[in-house]
């Protein structure tokens, strides 16, 4: 992934407000880098962008060797669906689906946007969900809604998910925000580990110092400008 | 690919289903379909029965009469379509009796006229002295009818007994009816003498069909059969014969064959169906198909109320599904088609659903009413369950799909900020196409455009007003200094939202007001239009010195002494000094207004229960002017200040047009097209008319008018009144019954209004109660605020509903309409008791519930 010149404006009260300015760094495949900043300081606006969940106002994104600013929203959602994982600090699981159908539903969208199949053919899509969240500890409440599950549970049906399509990419939104200390350095082991038997790059927004020493590399954020 | 997508969406319809994510939408789009297809079908079925009945006053569902013989390819292609047809011949004769009789046999065979001190017997044998050269002998109209006449209704005569005719009059045999009776002195078995032939009289005719309209060809009839025509030797060339052809079956075809009879109408001949015959009840009907309509339409309002609360509410819950999806790697192409499927699929089951429970509601409905079961309805025809159906899609993808177009466009980002909503742009074109439909939607089931744009700029002002109303009230109430004011500032705070809530269960407050209230007091006024004593007989052909005497023998038989009107015969010959003709018309009613003769009155005051719709009423009798009834008007193309030129007995008249009049024809008084100044007339030679209410107890006494005045004629109109009254009744039962299902609509609209009230309400109460509220205070809270948001609505619903019901009555049913204050109360009243008890009942969960529990899971 390559950031060149990433910059962010948007208008407030009729004035414009600069929260990106000339944003530049390179992350290799399997490396695993930590986006460090205050509140404010432009972290969840970088990761919307190098994940093409939003447009720059300047500069572009290369993921994967695509240039993520000549692609429309579709593409860059079709780009998503084939490289990306996501992991957000709201976990933001569909609150009428099972923890097994929040896994499933990835992997449902690309069979129904006929992307070429994901690993194994001859295992069924039930069958590759369950074993993503077998993998996450979560095998005896696969049935369970969100709602009847503690905050680490729901983190670890968002990992499962987010590993299901065996991504190239993970982006993680303060993945620990929602949780406890305990069960915020177990999910960051949980997923750590999963990143590394999967190889997947790993892209992480947080604040917390420690959790961003984890990770291969650094940088900071200040008033929407990298700083070292 | 689409295949895999729709999986998709089922796999994502049948979760969300197990969730009760859909159920709102469902209930509102089931009730929907449900009171639109109860509606439609019920009133398929009143309409078919109201025109069957109402043909029967025709015979026919249409009719071709000529001077010719009826065209063989007209017949072939009434036949063509499987209509069915009988033909007719009409022409006026004279009959005698075949036998004299002496005079002491008139006055035993007619015991009341030998009894009723009123009349002596001097008078008795100086009439039949006076008449004896003419006696036997009457002019008639006669009727030569073939196999199957009538095609619809039925005749019933006295041959002996009273009983409904099976067949038409056997060959060599007559029904005749009761005057020719009464004036030829004729007893069935008894013979007459029509052309070559001597007929037996079979029958006495009690009810007839087919009447003869206008008074002019009003003569006693006899019924023939058509066989026996050509042995009478009256059809000659040059007889005055009508020939008929009366085409009965499937409205559809009746509609289409009028359709290709109408291009090849000769001069001498037209078409008529009971609207065109009979104005009466051309007015009753359409003032039915009206009340109809309206009712249709409230249901089609509430259910568009109660599906845009459900559709809204669910796009909101949805909106983190699609930024998931989005996020996820779907395109806006698939989060549409997903969610296109879902509501295609809802919309499928819910159609089949909702229309099978129109279907037996109404079924139901029909046998839970007496008069409904007795009136043996017809089965309804499949056009309201079509109607219903693609009312009920369209109404889901008006209120659905469109927000659904925007959802696709929700921007992923919102899974990491929250506070994204949907994006406003580009949508002004999508609202304005579904405006387009939706309104489309509504006149179709109006049946009208009048009562269709009526209800929709209702609909749209009230929306407007309300919706503007309801914020200001909220901002206004808000700055009252009251202690523990929260609930007021917190339903200003969330003024868009409450003022949308207010709307919603406003509107549909104002239907159910307008379905209750306003609909009774629409219907008793329409009852007063026809009262009980409604002249239900027409006297005509009263000559100028026969007025007093006439007047004294209603005073001396008790009966009310009716208003004389004047009446002069004339044919309009120019309109601003251009010759007419008929063939100056294409319109076969306008020819043939043009080619007969008018009845013209005059007067010096407007004439009661008629209407000044444009221009002036004249101050001086001596001025030259002329009044136009507006239908006429418009058919002859005819406006104020025009120059109409008439001809009477040969001399001419012209005069300017100085107002236009609207006629109630179902008042049964006597009414005329063209009135005219006392000046212009008053010289000419004129007979009078008038009408007037015999009681069934009187008829004797119109027996007797008749024998005393023998040249007057007496038209029977009870036939048309009773008429006119079953069509009131029926409807006033059926908008009755109709009203308790659009009631259950109504509820739904509240269950929704109130549900999207719920997710935020419960939300704020979880806070709330984090920072110490008791359940009293919260409780109190909330009673506060169902309590304005009730009583706002009640009051915007009684004012909507006045106002709609003024403009319904005025514009399109043409009734008077005093709305009263309990509208208004209950609309106040009612609003605040429902909306707080529903309310209350919805929101009673959340102050026992975990705020924790509450505001983890949102």
């Amino acid at each position: 992934m390559q950031a060149e010149n990433l910059g962010k404006q948007v208008e407030s009260g009729g004035q414009p407000l600069v929260i990106l300015h000339e944003i530049n760094f390179s992350v290799k495949a399997g490396e695993s880098l930590a986006i460090l900043g205050a509140s404010g300081s432009g972290k969840s606006t970088l990761l919307g962008l190098l994940a093409g969940l939003d447009a720059p106002s300047s500069g572009t994104v290369y993921l994967d060797g695509h240039d993520l600013s000549t692609l429309d929203e579709d593409g860059r959602a079709h780009l998503r669906g084939r490289l990306a994982g996501f992991v957000f600090q709201s976990f933001q699981l569909l609150p009428a689906l099972s923890a097994l159908e929040n896994v499933m539903l990835p992997l449902e969208l690309h069979t129904a946007s006929n992307l070429p199949a994901i690993n194994n053919h001859s295992i069924s899509i039930q069958e590759r969900a369950s074993q993503a969240l077998q993998k996450v500890g979560l095998a005896s409440r696969m049935t369970h809604l969100p709602k009847h599950m503690s905050g680490g549970e729901q983190q670890r049906v968002a990992i499962a998910r987010a590993f299901v399509g065996q991504p190239k990419i993970l982006f993680a939104d303060e993945p620990t925000g929602n949780l406890d200390a305990n069960t915020g350095a177990q999910i960051i082991e949980l997923m750590l580990e999963l990143n590394r038997a999967h190889g997947t790059t790993l892209i992480l927004v947080t604040h917390d110092e420690a959790l961003a020493r984890r990770c291969s590399r650094q940088i900071h954020l200040a008033a929407g400008r990298v700083v070292i | 690919m689409t295949g895999n997508i729709f999986r998709l969406s089922f796999n994502m319809l049948r979760r969300d289903w197990r969730a009760g994510e859909w159920r709102v939408l469902l209930l509102a789009l089931v009730l929907a379909v449900g009171s639109m297809s109860t509606v439609g079908l019920f009133a398929d079925r009143v309409r078919q029965a109201l025109q069957q009945e109402a043909t029967s006053l025709l015979g026919a569902d249409l009719r071709v009469t000529s001077t010719r013989v009826i065209s063989p390819e007209y017949r072939a292609a009434a036949l063509q379509r499987n209509l069915a047809i009988v033909t007719s011949a009409v022409f006026p004769s004279m009959v005698s009796r075949a036998q004299a009789i002496s005079r002491a046999q008139v006055i035993s065979r007619d015991p009341a006229i030998s009894r009723d001190p009123a009349i002596s017997r001097d008078q008795v044998i100086s009439r039949d002295q006076a008449t004896s050269a003419d006696a036997q002998t009457m002019l008639t109209e006669i009727m030569a009818v073939g196999q199957g006449y009538p095609l619809r209704g039925k005749i019933e005569i006295d041959d002996g007994a009273q009983h409904v005719a099976t067949s038409i009059p056997q060959r060599g045999t007559v029904w005749v009816d009761a005057r020719l009776i009464q004036r030829l002195n004729l007893e069935i078995g008894d013979e007459i003498n029509l052309g070559a032939l001597r007929l037996r009289v079979a029958a006495r005719i009690v009810r007839d069909v087919d009447q003869a309209i206008g008074f002019v060809s009003f003569a006693p009839r006899v019924l023939l059969n058509a066989e026996d025509l050509a042995s009478s030797g009256l059809v000659q060339e040059g007889s005055r014969i009508s020939y008929r052809l009366l085409i009965a079956g499937e409205p559809n075809k009746v509609s289409e064959l009028r359709s290709w009879l109408a291009e090849r109408l000769q001069l001498s001949e037209k078409i008529e169906d009971v609207r065109d015959a009979r104005p009466e009840i051309r007015t009753a009907l359409e003032r039915a198909e009206n009340f109809l309509g309206l009712a249709a339409l409230t249901a089609v309002v509430l259910a568009s109320v109660a599906l845009a609360l459900a559709a809204r509410q669910f796009i909101t819950r949805h909106l983190d599904t699609c930024a998931m999806l989005r996020c996820l790697g779907a395109s806006q192409a698939q989060v549409l088609q997903i969610f296109l499927y879902q509501f295609l699929l809802l919309g499928f089951f819910a159609v089949i659903f909702g229309c099978i429970i129109g279907y037996t509601v109404q079924a139901g409905l029909v046998q839970t009413i007496a008069a409904m079961r007795d009136a043996n309805l017809p089965s309804p025809g499949w056009m309201p369950i079509w109607q219903a159906s693609i009312s009920g899609l369209a109404l889901l993808l008006g209120f659905a799909f469109l927000p659904l177009w925007q959802l696709k466009s929700v921007s992923p980002l919102r899974v990491i900020r929250r506070e994204l909503g949907i994006p406003e742009a580009r949508t002004g074109l999508l609202y304005g196409l579904g405006g387009v439909v939706l309104c489309g939607l509504f006149l179709w089931q109006a049946g009208s455009l009048k009562l269709g744009f009526i209800v929709l700029g209702g609909l749209a002002g009230g929306l407007l007003i309300f919706g503007l109303l309801a914020w200001l009230a909220l901002r206004a109430l808000s700055k009252i200094p009251l202690t523990g004011n929260r609930a007021l500032t917190n339903l200003a705070q969330h003024g868009r939202t409450n003022a949308l809530q207010i709307v919603a269960l406003s509107l549909g407050g104002m239907a159910l007001l307008l379905l209750t209230f306003v609909r009774g007091d629409l219907l008793d006024n329409w009852r007063t239009r026809l009262p009980p004593d409604a002249p239900n007989r027409f006297l005509v052909n009263i000559q100028a010195d026969q007025r007093e005497p006439l007047l004294n023998f209603f005073t001396a038989q008790k009966i009310n002494t009716p208003k004389l009107f004047p009446m002069v015969r004339g044919r309009l010959i120019a309109i601003n000094q251009r010759t007419i003709s008929g063939n100056d018309y294409p319109d076969p009613r306008a020819r043939s207004l043009v080619e007969r003769e008018f009845n013209l009155s005059w007067s010096e005051n407007l004439p009661s229960g008629n209407e000044l719709v444009q221009g002036r009423w004249w101050k001086q009798p001596t001025e030259s002017a002329l009044s136009v009834e507006e239908g006429i008007a418009k058919t002859l193309d005819i406006h104020i200040g025009d120059t109409l030129t008439y001809d009477v007995a040969g001399s001419q008249f012209s005069a300017e047009v100085v107002n236009l009049r609207k006629l109630h024809w179902d008042s049964m008084q006597v009414n005329f097209f063209v009135v005219a100044t006392p000046a212009l007339l008053e010289n000419f030679t004129a007979s009078y008319l008038t009408s007037f209410h015999l009681s069934a107890d009187q008829v004797r006494a119109g027996d007797k008018l008749i024998t005393n005045f023998p040249n007057l004629l007496m038209i029977n109109t009870e036939a048309v009144i009773e008429q006119v009254r079953n069509i009131v009744e029926q409807i006033a039962q059926t908008v009755s019954a109709i009203f308790m299902f659009t009631l259950l609509s109504g509820l739904a609209v509240l269950y929704a209004a109130l549900l999207a009230m719920q997710d935020e309400r419960i939300h704020q109460t979880a806070i709330l109660r984090t920072l110490g509220a008791d359940s009293h205070y919260l409780r109190k809270l909330h009673l506060t605020e169902f309590v304005v948001l009730g009583a706002l609505s009640g009051l915007f619903s009684a004012a909507g509903a006045t106002l709609l019901g003024w403009v319904i009555a005025d514009q399109v049913l043409d009734i008077p309409y005093r709305p009263g204050v309990m509208l208004l109360l209950t609309g106040v009243g009612g609003g605040a008791v429902i909306v707080t008890l529903a309310g209350w009942l919805a929101t009673r969960r959340v102050a026992n519930m975990s705020p924790l529990r509450v505001l983890q899971s949102s």
